[in-house]
């Protein structure tokens, strides 16, 4: 639905976007990710005409944004939730893209529901609203006009993490409906959860891409995090079997796939206590890709306890 | 939504999308100027001080016993009128940049073309409702004019007097509009409105006192100056072509330049 070829972006002599391309699928959820400064917003304000490209070219259901009639109720926006007019209220703005859109003024009333905002919060003034709120508030705008298009900019940002959670399965519910689902992130915890497709972007370039389980087995396989009642039997059980694992807090870390390592505990009827897979994997690919787009030298800082987890 | 489960289409059906009403843009673009309370209280304001520069007028001429006519009042009226009509041109374009709607308006239509042409729309509705208003509190003034001088009273109020009243409001409002749209900042814009409108007019007196040549061009060249045969309701084809040639200067070059920089500025 969303489809980018050979984007680029160039501000003087520095590349912002690098002839990226990729395409996102009506039904599914594409997590772009990439550090801070990666070219994220930058390939998103690309999308909705705020900045034009150098070379290159974006089409949304094979139209330029430009070319969408009344785009409010095919393609749903939120690029910068501060973006807005301290002055106005929370559904003044949803009033007035409403009546842009031409839409019934219960729309407002569904959306602020939808988004948790209640009716004095609502009445408040966009300068009194929390990071969160002012969140909340641009998911209201971008879904208003009821669009199979979603371009969402850093929309976790300020949530608080229910409002994360709320959020995901908003997404997750919108894409399997047949919504095309776009949102960028710097975290990786907040779009593994959803995204059926990763695209990873560091320095303005796609590094790794595919969904996630693509990304970790390229990544040399995914590890698997598992606590057991009798945490000697496990490892014994592991040694036995052949598979590498490390002691990290309060758990184990396998080289395995879940099911492995399930298996092989019910196999020996050893009671595990959790078993999932360990984003580690993930995180340390997202480092690692990313490594000479970082701003902080990963690798020399000591990892805090537990963050292999 | 527009899809239905398991599509996979690749295409948005545009087919029962029409584009937005020109109507519409208009209509929220006017709602936009009343919808928070610095818009709100600037029109206050207008209202507010046109009727006290009125009411002073008034006070003074029945004081001191002069003989005043209609345009009298009308020129009282058009002076805070002049003022903060371009900060209301101003303001509507320049309050995009400065709180950054821009980038959610132009996500709702993208053509900017229309949406500035739906906002200078909205200005001139607005400056319709100010010439409306700015009559009644002139009409006023001089209704107790009558009531309370001996002297003759004066109601040349023809079709004519109407249109000079309305373009000079235009011409205030668009003045302010397209240095809002060249600057893009408001208080820049107001400044530079400011020194256009009370610092220029003193040097070009300057200039004409100094240098003949410049003398004999000034009424060619100073918009403001080229205005006053407007306010006084009297404008031979002459000050018309003044009007034209000075106008084209200070408001149609900035007006383009302005629309320019907007079509092509990188929304922040
Ligand atoms: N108008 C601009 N002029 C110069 N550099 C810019 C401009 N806009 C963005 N950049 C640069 O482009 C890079 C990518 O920015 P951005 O797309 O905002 O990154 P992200 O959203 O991934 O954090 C950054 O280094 C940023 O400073
Ligand atoms: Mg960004």
């Amino acid at each position: 639905m969303i489809k980018v070829e050979g984007l680029t972006r160039v501000y003087g002599s520095f590349t912002a976007v690098d002839d990226i391309s990729f395409t996102c699928r009506p039904g599914t959820v594409t997590g772009f990710l990439g550090p801070n400064g990666a070219g994220k917003t930058t390939t998103m304000r690309v999308m909705v005409g705020l900045t034009p490209a150098t070379r290159g070219d974006v089409t949304i259901g094979g139209l330029h944004f430009h070319d969408i009639p009344n785009p409010g109720r095919h393609v749903g926006v939120l690029l910068d939730a501060s973006a807005q007019h301290a002055g106005r209220t929370g559904r003044e703005v949803l009033t007035l893209g409403a009546q842009t859109m031409g839409l019934p003024m219960s729309r407002v009333d569904e959306m602020l529901e939808l988004v948790s905002l209640d009716e004095t919060e609502s009445r408040r003034r966009i300068r009194n609203y929390s990071l969160g709120m002012r969140q909340r508030l641009g998911i209201a705008h971008a879904l208003l006009g009821d669009p199979s298009v979603l371009i969402l900019d850093e929309p976790a940002n300020g949530l608080d993490p229910a409002g994360i959670r709320w959020m995901r399965g908003l997404l997750k519910g919108y894409a399997d409906r047949g919504g095309t689902v776009l949102l960028s992130s710097h975290l990786l915890h907040e779009v593994e959860q959803i995204a059926d497709e990763m695209l990873l972007i560091g320095r303005g370039k796609i590094v790794a891409r595919g969904s996630k389980a693509e990304l970790l087995a390229n990544a040399g396989g995914a590890g698997t995090l598992v606590t057991a009642l009798d945490h000697d039997q496990l490892t014994g059980a592991l040694t036995d079997r052949g598979l590498s694992f490390v002691p990290v807090a309060d758990g184990i870390r396998v080289d395995a796939q879940p099911v492995d390592v399930g298996r092989l505990a019910a196999e020996r009827s050893i009671v595990l206590t959790e078993l999932r897979t360990a984003s580690g994997g993930l995180e340390d690919l997202f480092l690692e890709l990313t490594a000479d787009t970082q701003r902080d030298d990963v690798s020399a800082a000591p990892a805090p306890e537990g963050a292999s987890l | 939504m527009t899809t239905v489960p398991g599509s996979t289409a690749m295409t948005l059906d545009i087919s029962q999308t029409e584009r937005v009403p020109f109507s519409r843009l208009v209509h929220v673009e006017l709602r936009k100027m009343v919808d928070t309370r610095a818009g709100r209280w600037l029109l206050i304001s207008i209202a507010a001080l046109t009727a006290l520069v009125l009411v002073i007028q008034l006070w003074v001429v029945l004081a001191q016993d002069q003989t005043v006519g209609f345009n009298d009042f009308a020129a009282g009226a058009n002076i805070p009128m002049n003022i903060l009509l371009p900060v209301l041109g101003v303001m509507s374009v320049t309050s995009e940049w400065s709180q950054r709607t821009a980038m959610v308006t132009f996500s709702l239509e993208p053509s900017r073309s229309r949406f500035l042409a739906a906002k200078y729309v909205g200005t001139l509705i607005m400056a319709l409702i100010a010439v409306v208003l700015g009559l009644a509190l002139t009409i006023g003034a001089n209704g107790l004019y009558a009531a309370f001088s001996d002297n003759q009273v004066t109601w040349n109020l023809g079709p004519f007097q109407l249109f000079c009243f309305f373009l000079l409001y235009v011409f205030s409002m668009s003045t302010g509009f397209a240095f809002g749209m060249l600057l893009l900042n408001t208080a820049a814009a107001i400044v530079v409105y400011f020194v256009y409108s009370f610092v220029l007019p003193g040097l070009f007196e300057l200039g004409s006192a100094l240098m003949g040549w410049f003398k004999d061009i000034r009424p060619w060249i100073d918009f403001n100056n080229a205005q006053n045969p407007i306010i006084e309701a009297d404008v031979t084809g002459k000050e018309w072509a003044q009007l034209l040639t000075s106008g084209l200067i200070w408001l149609v070059l900035p007006l383009l330049i302005g629309v320019w920089r907007v079509l092509r500025a990188e929304v922040k």
